[in-house]
Order: C-alpha cells, then sequence, then structure tokens
C-alpha cells in the first residue's frame, strides 16, 4: 500500500471515492483557468511577467479546457496525468517569468509558481491514485465461463428446442416459402 | 430501510430511508429478497438518461415477497413470492391489452414531461429517471410496486430466487430481441454486446433455431460464456468484423442483426467511435451509436435490425441511405416483459434455459455503491451482479 493508494479510500457502500471527488474539482478548475487563459490572456501575461506570450497563454488554456472536459468524463485518469504533464510545462514557462519584468510581476510570478507547485502535487498524487484504484481493483480478468452455458440438457439438445414458439404477426418479417432455385443456385432476378 | 441512492454522476450511496407504503388502492408492498444491477443502470451512473434526481433510489431488476397489498388488489395476498417486470403495467389501456407493457399509456405519472420529450408518453418504469414516472426503484429492501395486479410475475415454488430473478428484464429482453428478428433455422444472428443481455439474446437466438449465432465483444470471460452456449465469437479488438461476419455467410452478411450494447458503445480504432467519445464529452452528441453504424453496414439486404440497447437521446452520422436502400426492418423498443413472461417461465421450469448462469458475483446490498464500481469497470471478470437486501 502506497501513499497513493490511501488516497483511494474505497467504501463498499459509496461509489465514489475521495479520489473521484478530487479528480472532479480538477475538472472543473482546469475549465476555468483555462477560459481565464483564452478571455485575458493579456491581464494574464501582464501579472504574470509573460507579457507579448498571449498566443501561448490562450494555448494553454485550450489545453486547460480539453483536460478539465476529459477529467469530467466516467474516464477521468488520463486526463490527470495530462495535468500533470501540463503542469510541468506551465512551471516552465513560469520560471521564465522570473527573469524578466519589474519587481512586482516577478513577485506574482513567484507566487504563481509556488501555486502551480501545490496543484502540481495535487494533481501527481491524484493522478496516481486513480492509477493504483485501477489497479488494485481489477482482480481476475478474463476469467473463463466456459461450463455456463446456461441449458440443463445441453447446448446441442437446446438449438431449437423453442421452435414452437409462434412468433406475433406483427414481428414476422421473413417469407415462409423458401425463395425458389435455378440449376440448384440462387440467381437475381 | 436500506436502499441505494442516486446523489449525481457515478455516485451511488446505499443510505437509510423511510420504508414504502400504500399510497393508491393498486398497490402493494413487497419485501425485496433479490435485485440486480443492470446494464442500462450505468446508463443512469453515467447521467447519460436525463432526469434523474438526487434522492431517486435505482434499480429495476427485484423480485420479493408480498408484504402488504392495498384494497383492490385481489390477485395478490401477503406471502406470495413475484418478480417484478420493470415495465409498469395496468393491464386495461389499448396499449396494455395489445401487449405494448412498455408503453402503457397509464403507468407513466409524470406523463405530461414525457409526451413533451418523446411525443408520446412511454410506461412508468421502476428507478429509471422521472421521465418515466420518477417511481423508487428496486435495489432496497422494500418497494411499493403500482398498478400490482397487472406488474408481478408469479413464481412457482419450483424456481429459486437465481432461476426467476431475471424474469423482470434481462431475459424476456434478450428473448424479444431474438422473437423480433423472426428467426429461421437458415438464418445467421449476429449479437453486438455479450453483457447479460447479449448472453440471453444468444441462448433466445439458439432456443429459437438460428443456423448460426455470433457473439461480438472484447472481453475474454463474456465470449468463453457466450461460446458455452453455442455461438461462435468475434473479438472486436482482435479482427474486423465485418469481414468475419462476411466470412461466416459466404460474403450476404447475417440476415438478422441485434444491438445488445446501446448508447455506451466502447471506443474502438475507429474513427467514428472516436469521434461520438469527444462529442458525447463535450455534450455535442448523448449516444455514442457506433453498433448501429456497423449492423446498418454488414447487414444482409432485407434484413432486420433488432435493438434492445438502450438509446437516450440523439445519435450522429446514421447511415440512413444505406439502412433505406438495403429495405432493412428495424425493430426496437423497451422489452413489453409480460408479453413473455408465462412461457419463458414455463421454459424455465422445463429445463430448457436456467438464466442463473449468468450471475457472476453476489453481494450484500450494502456493498451495491462499490459493485457498481466493479460491474462498470468489468473488474474481477464481473458480468452480473446479484444483490441480496
Amino acid at each position: 500500500m502506497n501513499i497513493a493508494s490511501t488516497l483511494v479510500t474505497s467504501r463498499p457502500d459509496r461509489s465514489l471515492t475521495l479520489t473521484d471527488r478530487v479528480a472532479r474539482g480538477l475538472g472543473w478548475f482546469s475549465l476555468g483557468l483555462g477560459l481565464a487563459e483564452i478571455v485575458a490572456p493579456g491581464k494574464l501575461g501582464r501579472a504574470l511577467g509573460l507579457e507579448g506570450k498571449e498566443t501561448l497563454l490562450r494555448a494553454y488554456g485550450g489545453r486547460e479546457i480539453g483536460a478539465g472536459i476529459w477529467a469530467l468524463s466516467d474516464t477521468p485518469a488520463p486526463a490527470i496525468w495530462a495535468r500533470v504533464a501540463g503542469d510541468i510545462v506551465d512551471l516552465g514557462t513560469l520560471a521564465a517569468g522570473l527573469r524578466g519584468g519589474d519587481d512586482s510581476q516577478r513577485r506574482n510570478a513567484f507566487i504563481a509558481l509556488a501555486a502551480v507547485g501545490g496543484i502540481t502535487l495535487v494533481d501527481l498524487l491524484t493522478a496516481m491514485s486513480l492509477s493504483a484504484e485501477t489497479t488494485e481493483n481489477k482482480g481476475e480478468t478474463g476469467r473463463d465461463y466456459s461450463d455456463r452455458s446456461g441449458f440443463p440438457g445441453g447446448a446441442d439438445k437446446a438449438r431449437g428446442a423453442a421452435r414452437d414458439f409462434k412468433t406475433p404477426a406483427e414481428y414476422r418479417s421473413t417469407p415462409v416459402e423458401e425463395p425458389k432455385r435455378v440449376s440448384g443456385e440462387l440467381e437475381p432476378a | 430501510m436500506k436502499a441505494l441512492v442516486w446523489h449525481g454522476k457515478q455516485d451511488i450511496r446505499c443510505d437509510t430511508i423511510p420504508d414504502p407504503e400504500i399510497e393508491d388502492p393498486k398497490d402493494a408492498i413487497i419485501k425485496v429478497t433479490s435485485c440486480a444491477i443492470c446494464g442500462s443502470d450505468l446508463h443512469l451512473f453515467h447521467n447519460y438518461i436525463p432526469a434523474m434526481m438526487p434522492g431517486d433510489v435505482i434499480g429495476h431488476e427485484m423480485m420479493g415477497e408480498v408484504v402488504e397489498t392495498g384494497s383492490d388488489v385481489s390477485k395478490l395476498k401477503k406471502g406470495d413470492r413475484i418478480v417484478i417486470p420493470f415495465t409498469i403495467n395496468c393491464d386495461e389501456c389499448d396499449q396494455c391489452r395489445r401487449g405494448n407493457y412498455s408503453l402503457c399509456e397509464r403507468s407513466n405519472r409524470n406523463k405530461a414531461m414525457a409526451d413533451k420529450v418523446f411525443g408520446h408518453a412511454t410506461a412508468g418504469l421502476f428507478g429509471y429517471t422521472h421521465l418515466t414516472g420518477g417511481y423508487q426503484g428496486g435495489q432496497a429492501e422494500y418497494l411499493r410496486v403500482p398498478f400490482a395486479e397487472g406488474t408481478h410475475i408469479p413464481v412457482p415454488d419450483s424456481l429459486t430466487d437465481e432461476q426467476a430473478l431475471f424474469l423482470g428484464d434481462i431475459f424476456p429482453t434478450g428473448w424479444q430481441a431474438a422473437v423480433q428478428c423472426d428467426i429461421q433455422p437458415t438464418d445467421t444472428v449476429a449479437i453486438w454486446g455479450a453483457g447479460p443481455v447479449g448472453q440471453m439474446a444468444i441462448r433466445s437466438a439458439i432456443l429459437l433455431g438460428a443456423k448460426q449465432v455470433v457473439a461480438i465483444d472484447r472481453l475474454p470471460e463474456r465470449l468463453s460464456m457466450a461460446e458455452a452456449a453455442g455461438a461462435i465469437t468475434i473479438n472486436f479488438e482482435d479482427e474486423s468484423v465485418v469481414e468475419r461476419l462476411n466470412d461466416l455467410t459466404q460474403g450476404k452478411g447475417p440476415e438478422k442483426c441485434i444491438d445488445c450494447v446501446g448508447l455506451e458503445a466502447h471506443a474502438t480504432g475507429h474513427i467514428d467511435s472516436m469521434m461520438d467519445r469527444v462529442k458525447q464529452a463535450t455534450m455535442m452528441e448523448s449516444d455514442r451509436p457506433h453498433v448501429l453504424r456497423e449492423m446498418i453496414y454488414v447487414c444482409r439486404g432485407a434484413g432486420v435490425l433488432s435493438i434492445p440497447g438502450v438509446y437516450g437521446g440523439l445519435v450522429d452520422k446514421i447511415p440512413f441511405g444505406m439502412a433505406m436502400n438495403k429495405g432493412l426492418t428495424f425493430r426496437m423498443g423497451q422489452t413489453h416483459v409480460r408479453r413473455w413472461t408465462k412461457d419463458l417461465t414455463r421454459r424455465i421450469e422445463e429445463g430448457q434455459i436456467d438464466p442463473s448462469f449468468v450471475i457472476t458475483h453476489t453481494a450484500r446490498l450494502e456493498e451495491g455503491p462499490g459493485m457498481y464500481r466493479t460491474f462498470e469497470q468489468k473488474n474481477d471478470s464481473c458480468i452480473k451482479v446479484m444483490l441480496k437486501p
């Protein structure tokens, strides 16, 4: 049991684990951040010492929205891993912001760097936990059920055993008569 | 009582809620002895079918013992052992008299809303959204059964719960899917999806005498269960469904095709299924109809497509021109359960079939929410979960 799997907190009387809830929160956070990056890249850029990089910020916004939608789907694990990768890219971009701009911008970039660092940790733990959940719950796959025919008298005897059933008129679709054969082969009209 | 309660997407909890009471003279209350998680419950679990409300009790496969009856109920008495069909039937309206029980005109108490959404309302269903009446479901210790005289299936003493439970949904659903095909001894019947309904459809097609039955899935455990009944299997992750079906039919395609998958078709390597996944996630399409497209493509001209798989709303890029030009017949709908159950009960009693073969997991009701995850993720080779309240 590692730190990731302890976050799963699986309870049989609840279908959602703590990890699932955190993943959803991250999904909504992604959507919000992505929207901000697309709608106001200039403001964000100025605040973080990334002036002139509005196009890049918009692209990051698109990435965040994609990850957010995916994280809110019924298979969030790949989306959270994608967020971890995105976080690393964000950290690199913000680190660049530390080198330029004025004191205020460098301070903002430092705060943003610390915030993204914290989010990266949450993303990483959540992604690891979701993956652990998937692995630990998998159980035995591909079990052989070839002894479960469902026919107490055997599969061979079952074939056609219900031919006494009369198909209701509204479900009949096949002509009762066999199509005519010419020279032993069916021929098109 | 304890019940499995829907709180939101993928959020089902075992809660304690008030016991149901008789609300109408036609009601009965049963103590649920067995219930099951249905594949279509997963559509609600994933919130793909609209109009579930937090607090709704889920579940529509259940059986039990009558503990109380309303003053207008004379055909049932305390202690009677019954299976409850998932469709609620008044037994008196025009549709019920025609045997179209899933279209009962009186049992949907949210008829006005359903009329707006569907054009004309369908029957009330247990635990299956407010569009079908908002009735409490049967994954619970007790259940109120409206129109109880029409909404039950008597259980012979000779049958166990495991043998009888599936008379309420998946067995007649698989049976109706096969019956809708009007199977002939020369027919090849291709069945997409070897989950619980698919397994029942496979066995129904074999009992009805199809020349060959082909099961299509990707999970080895499901395919092994299909083979056990005598089906030919296709793992769609390993081979082309279209090529193999054409090979099996001398290039002509199967006469009859059955969709036991419905709106959550697995994303395969096909571009259309990947696009469906994206469109569904971004709310541009409610359903993922890859199986429908494939059936229309591969089915022999003048063939029949039978669709018991549940669809919830809008599907995109259906090749309707192909269907029209090939003269295909589409038959679909929720199952008219009680239309078939007298005959099917006899067939179980006579030993033609024992539906308990499909149960792979049995758990207590309290473990139900966890079993939803097990079933959803196909963990532990899970095919069918039976719950014991």
